[in-house]
């Protein structure tokens, strides 16, 4: 406790004044593609918002410019260092994720629809399980941990090369019950303060809680370079720490209950750009 | 660098303990969202109720609401209402009713009830993520929620 009322303190010296709504600004990728920051809210939360905005436009000015241009992102780094992965064969089958794939590029349109149904294992996957089962099924290499860093940035990379493309998650037929049950947990009131993520991100986006300005908590931007900590976060990392901050025993990165979560949020954003990895306080 | 995130909403620190001759958690009688009766028997102290309300490590009730008596302390929220006047609004019954539990108040209140032991789905060990254990107890003690109420009566525009 003593350790972070510290960074409270240091940082309220540095404060830049608070702005409660959302900025308006257009984001424009290295002066070259525009992002769908913006949108109509999709069918099944237009009961509840009629718009769907991006975390970028509750960020600083600086912030928002860093995610702008790939020079300045943080979070490139990260994706350049997956990349070297991506081409590097490793486990007992000797293939890298390129000997299957092709070069990265190609995975272009995969990010906007995971969490995804996936036939053969009757479940709805992360990306990260997907990466897992690739490595250990088609590689015979370890497991990455669910938000380790190998695992984050190969997210990462896979993200980026889906930038300017509309999330699109399905949320029928076989994944219906999975996205109902993340449904209940974004409404549930977890923890001794009772809070659930809807409190927060519908019910009071725009507005300051002590110093944070809340957005609608979407995760078309994961992984998130965050300034804080300087490192990529997962979305499942985010998760965690919001749940933890009510005062909440956490569900488990990785967990039925958080991948339920993950389609469920994601669904809130389709129509929104792939943005990551993008940059956050 | 902007303010800690995992700082927002850290309210007590210490875990609070109940004392002899106090109205306990589970004991406390609303009539209409108000507590007619003193948690402790004894008066509030407004002076250490001011210190709660804007202490991050305490009430951190300035997460939520501005205060303008408050104007030192860095970054009021605007998640509930302007607490200037309170004072005047509310009785100190009432006011005692919505910080112990301001759901018998407003119903489905977003604001946590900080009198209250039970009733919560996955309750922590304040902010690890991990379970609760025994040592579980009431956001703030019976003498601070005296302390706020203390407080706030003296909130007149
Ligand atoms: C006590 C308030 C609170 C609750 C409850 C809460 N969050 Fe958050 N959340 C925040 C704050 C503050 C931030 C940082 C500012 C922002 O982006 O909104 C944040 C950020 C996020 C982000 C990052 C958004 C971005 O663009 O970088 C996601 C995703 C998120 N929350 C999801 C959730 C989910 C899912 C839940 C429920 C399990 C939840 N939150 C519950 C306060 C909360
Ligand atoms: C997570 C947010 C949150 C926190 C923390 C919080 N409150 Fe509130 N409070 C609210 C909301 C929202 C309302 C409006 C009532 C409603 O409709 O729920 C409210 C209402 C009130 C009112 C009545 C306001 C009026 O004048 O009409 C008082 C008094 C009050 N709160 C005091 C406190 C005190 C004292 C604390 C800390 C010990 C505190 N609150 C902490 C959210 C919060």
């Amino acid at each position: 406790m003593k350790k972070l009322t510290g960074v409270m303190l240091a940082s309220a010296l540095v404060a830049t004044p608070l702005i409660a709504e959302p900025v308006d600004d257009t984001l424009i990728l290295n002066e070259d593609v525009t992002l769908v920051t913006r949108t109509a809210a999709p069918a099944h939360v237009a009961d509840v918002m009629d718009e769907v905005i991006s975390g970028w436009h509750f960020r600083g000015t600086e912030t928002r410019a860093m995610q702008a241009d790939d020079f300045d992102n943080p979070g490139m780094i990260f994706v350049e260092q997956a990349e070297d992965v991506w081409n590097t064969a490793e486990g007992s089958e000797g293939k890298s994720c390129a000997s299957c794939h092709g070069a990265s590029e190609e995975m272009a349109g995969v990010r906007p629809v995971y969490p995804k149904y996936n036939e053969a294992a009757g479940e709805v996957r992360t990306l990260e399980m997907q990466i897992n089962d690739c490595r250990e099924n088609r590689m015979g290499a370890e497991k990455w941990k669910y938000t380790g860093g190998d695992m984050v940035n190969m997210t990462a990379l896979i993200a980026s090369v889906s930038r300017g493309m509309p999330v699109n998650v399905a949320i029928d037929g076989p994944a219906q019950s999975t996205w109902e049950a993340g449904k209940d947990l974004y409404y549930t009131r977890t923890g001794q303060l009772e809070l659930a993520c809807a409190s927060c991100h519908e019910q009071n986006y725009g507005n300051m809680i002590r110093a944070d300005h809340l957005s609608q908590g979407h995760i078309n931007g994961f992984p998130t370079y965050r300034l804080k900590n300087t490192k990529l976060n997962a979305v499942h990392a985010r998760f965690k720490g919001c749940v933890r901050d009510t005062r909440a025993e956490t569900f488990k990165p990785g967990s039925p209950e958080f991948v339920a979560l993950e389609l469920y949020v994601a669904s809130r954003g389709n129509g929104l750009h792939v943005e990551g990895p993008s940059v956050r306080n | 660098m902007r303010p800690n995130f995992l700082a927002i909403l850290v309210l007590a620190a210490s875990v609070q303990t109940v004392s002899a001759g106090e109205i306990t958690p589970t004991a406390v009688v609303f009539t209409d969202g108000s507590v007619e009766e003193s948690l402790t028997g004894l008066p509030g102290d407004a002076e250490k109720g001011r210190e709660i309300v804007g202490d991050k490590s305490l009430g951190n009730c300035v997460a939520c609401h501005e205060v303008s008596d408050l104007a030192e302390v860095p970054f009021h929220g605007e998640i509930g209402p302007m607490l200037d006047g309170a004072g005047e609004r509310w009785s100190e019954a009432e006011l005692r009713g919505i910080v112990a539990n301001a759901k018998m108040m407003f119903e489905d209140s977003l604001m946590p009830s900080f009198y209250k032991t039970e009733g919560f789905f996955r309750p922590g060990n304040a902010y690890t993520g991990e379970a609760a254990d025994d040592t579980f107890g009431p956001l703030l003690s019976a003498q601070q929620i005296e302390d706020v109420v203390a407080y706030l009566s003296t909130l007149k525009e």
